[in-house]
């Protein structure tokens, strides 16, 4: 039997949401959802992980304070120290109140920069790739639920199809694939 | 599904369906600009090109050709540098600020407010790489090995620091707000038929899908890079603040100046957002969106850090002659009754006494007013940077070097030019770009739109 996927439209996210319960309590796994904005509480319904982009974040920025640490005390005490001002520049630690502007603002140049090529990266989303979305009115004014049969053993896509007709859906959309 | 309580305004007037948002927004995209348009973009790209040209002779004359003179070396150029990025405050404001604050008011104004952002940071940053004079040196301005020709640059200088910081706030911003129109792009990708649209908005686009997981990635970068966008938006004019606060030049050697800066610049931010939404909406009918509840909310916000920027000043005022410094004090006395009195006034009438008016309701919800006010502020807070600079400046230690400011044709041709590339570039983007962001605004429809509000209502009472 070839692999079939279900594609049921939505007109409303609170809709989708009680139809993905539905169909997450009788056993039905659903592959992914595709919607113009993000539908709040979705993800533990069907079992969406939390992302760890924000943790990235952090290692980036941490990343940014060490090179900027290192940067300043390379040139500024090491290789080519100068008095300027007559500031401290014997020690590192005696110079550092006058870098903490560059400290700041590479941690956060690394921080967001690192994190935002990460989410482009994951979400595979670079320029000139070409749009994966099944149905191009996800992103105007429909929500849809991707099911497919090699997801779900247990239930024909007829049977499927018969408990998307118990939601308040507005269209069921089925492809070989 | 989250309630919105019935005495809050309607963010969105009329009824409307997701599908009348996207219409709204993206229809103008996609047909024929207005008259309008192509008026508004013949005007500002002449004087783009007059700005560009003026540019150009400054490059090959030197900036020899400004009317600074040894004894006030600073004027025009570094006010409209602090001008620039001043105003460059409000979008990265309102999009990260509000957005840590769950202001649901920022989703129609943000994406605009954004875009006059990185313009506005680009103009700034032209005037310190022309003060350079030999522009083609601007790299010497990065840490680059001694071979190149210099030594290591100075990290114990303010100037540096605004290096880091303009050029981290211009592209963080940049990545905050490109992030925000992926989404968008894709919704004028899956619309248009024209084939160099197709082509064009699904480049741009970068192939978006809107799945669930993506929608998460997406929520949760734009809530972190709001998170760290939020110290650098005040560290930005800190550090702009920094370049005067800490020489030794009586009028700038003040610790107030990071504050005062910051507010400054989110109260001459919002005034410019003001100007450009108020004919934005008008032109490209978007009084559903962008309501009068939302020019008054921008007012409110105004109102305070005008009221900042007045407490600041009149700080600066007695902490000159209370601080005893014989100079310190003649600065300010001479700011105020000096050769330049008239600056002065002018800095204190549209800054600190004109947006009192605010407090009354009917002129905050009034637009011809706040569209007038929004100028008002916009040439004081010009004249602010201004006052700071050159009457510090002007009479110095020594009164055999006082002297006066004349600008030339050359000062003057860059700030005007700078106006012109700076409002071409925000005419494109109101052209080409979905002005709103359309995936935002979707998500407030039910919660905030004016007939879900009634229909709740309504539901509430039976």
């Amino acid at each position: 039997m070839a692999n079939k996927v279900i594609y049921a439209v939505y007109e409303d996210p609170e809709l989708l949401k009680s139809a993905a319960r539905k169909l997450v309590t009788a056993g039905v796994k659903v592959r992914d959802v595709f919607s113009p904005f993000p539908v709040h509480g979705l993800d533990p319904i069907i079992g969406v992980k939390r992302t760890r982009l924000a943790i990235a974040s952090f290692m980036f920025g941490i990343t940014g304070t060490s090179l900027a640490l290192l940067g300043t005390y390379y040139m500024m005490i090491y290789d080519w120290p100068m008095n300027i001002g007559g500031k401290p520049n014997q020690y590192f630690y005696q110079n550092i109140p006058a870098f903490v502007p560059v400290l700041f603002e590479f941690t956060v140049f690394c921080a967001a920069h690192g994190m935002a090529i990460t989410y482009l990266i994951r979400n595979k989303t670079l320029p000139g790739m070409p749009g994966r979305n099944p149905d191009p009115r996800s992103t105007d004014d429909k929500f849809i639920i991707e099911l497919r049969t090699e997801d779900n053993h247990g239930h024909s896509a007829e049977g499927m199809t018969d408990l998307l007709r118990q939601t308040t859906v507005f269209e069921i959309n089925e492809r070989q694939c | 599904m989250q309630h919105e309580a019935a005495i809050r305004e309607p963010l969105i007037l009329g009824h409307r369906t997701y599908h009348d948002i996207t219409n709204d927004i993206v229809g103008p995209i996609e047909n024929k600009p207005a008259k309008g348009w192509f008026v508004l973009i013949t005007i500002s790209s002449l004087i783009a090109v007059y700005g560009i040209g003026c540019i150009l002779y400054l490059i090959s004359n030197g900036i020899g050709s400004w009317g600074l003179n040894k004894t006030v070396d600073w004027a025009w150029d570094i006010t409209n540098f602090v001008w620039w990025v001043g105003i460059g405050h409000a979008g990265t404001l309102i999009s990260a600020v509000l957005l840590l604050f769950r202001q649901r008011w920022r989703m129609a104004v943000n994406r605009s407010a954004e875009a006059m952002t990185i313009f506005a940071v680009i103009m700034a940053a032209l005037f310190p790489v022309l003060h350079m004079g030999r522009v083609w040196m601007a790299y010497w301005v990065l840490p680059l090995p001694n071979q190149f020709g210099s030594l290591w640059v100075n990290f114990n200088s303010p100037l540096l620091w605004d290096v880091f910081a303009i050029s981290t706030y211009f592209s963080v911003s940049v990545v905050f707000w490109y992030i925000g129109l992926i989404p968008d792009f894709a919704t004028i990708r899956d619309r248009v038929v024209k084939p160099w649209q197709k082509k064009f908005y699904s480049v741009l686009a970068f192939g978006w899908t809107g799945n669930a997981k993506a929608w998460t990635r997406f929520e949760e970068v734009s809530l972190v890079l709001a998170g760290i966008a939020t110290p650098l938006v005040f560290s930005v004019h800190s550090v702009v603040s920094f370049d005067f606060a800490t020489s030794v030049v009586p009028g700038w050697h003040t610790t107030i100046f990071p504050p005062y800066f910051v507010s400054g610049a989110v109260f001459s931010g919002f005034a410019m957002v003001q100007t450009l939404l108020l004919i934005m909406r008008k032109v490209m009918k978007l009084e559903a969106y962008v309501t009068i509840k939302h020019i008054e909310y921008m007012n409110i916000v105004i109102i305070v850090t005008g009221s900042i920027v007045g407490v600041a000043y009149i700080t600066e005022l007695f902490i000159s002659w209370y601080g005893g410094v014989e100079y310190e004090s003649y600065a300010f006395i001479n700011r105020a009754t000096g050769p330049y009195w008239w600056s002065y006034w002018a800095m204190m009438t549209c800054n600190v006494i004109s947006p009192q008016v605010f407090w009354v309701r009917s002129l905050r919800r009034n637009l011809t007013f706040t569209f007038f006010m929004s100028i008002i502020v916009n040439i004081g807070m010009w004249f602010e940077r201004f006052v700071i600079i050159v009457t510090s400046l002007h009479r110095d230690y020594m009164p055999s070097a006082w002297t006066m400011f004349h600008p030339t044709w050359v000062d003057a041709g860059l700030f005007i030019g700078t106006l012109g590339i700076f409002s071409t570039l925000y005419l494109l983007f109101a052209r080409y770009f979905p002005v709103l962001a359309l995936n935002e605004v979707k998500s407030i429809l039910k919660t905030s739109g004016e007939s879900y509000k009634k229909e709740a209502e309504q539901q509430h009472h039976h």
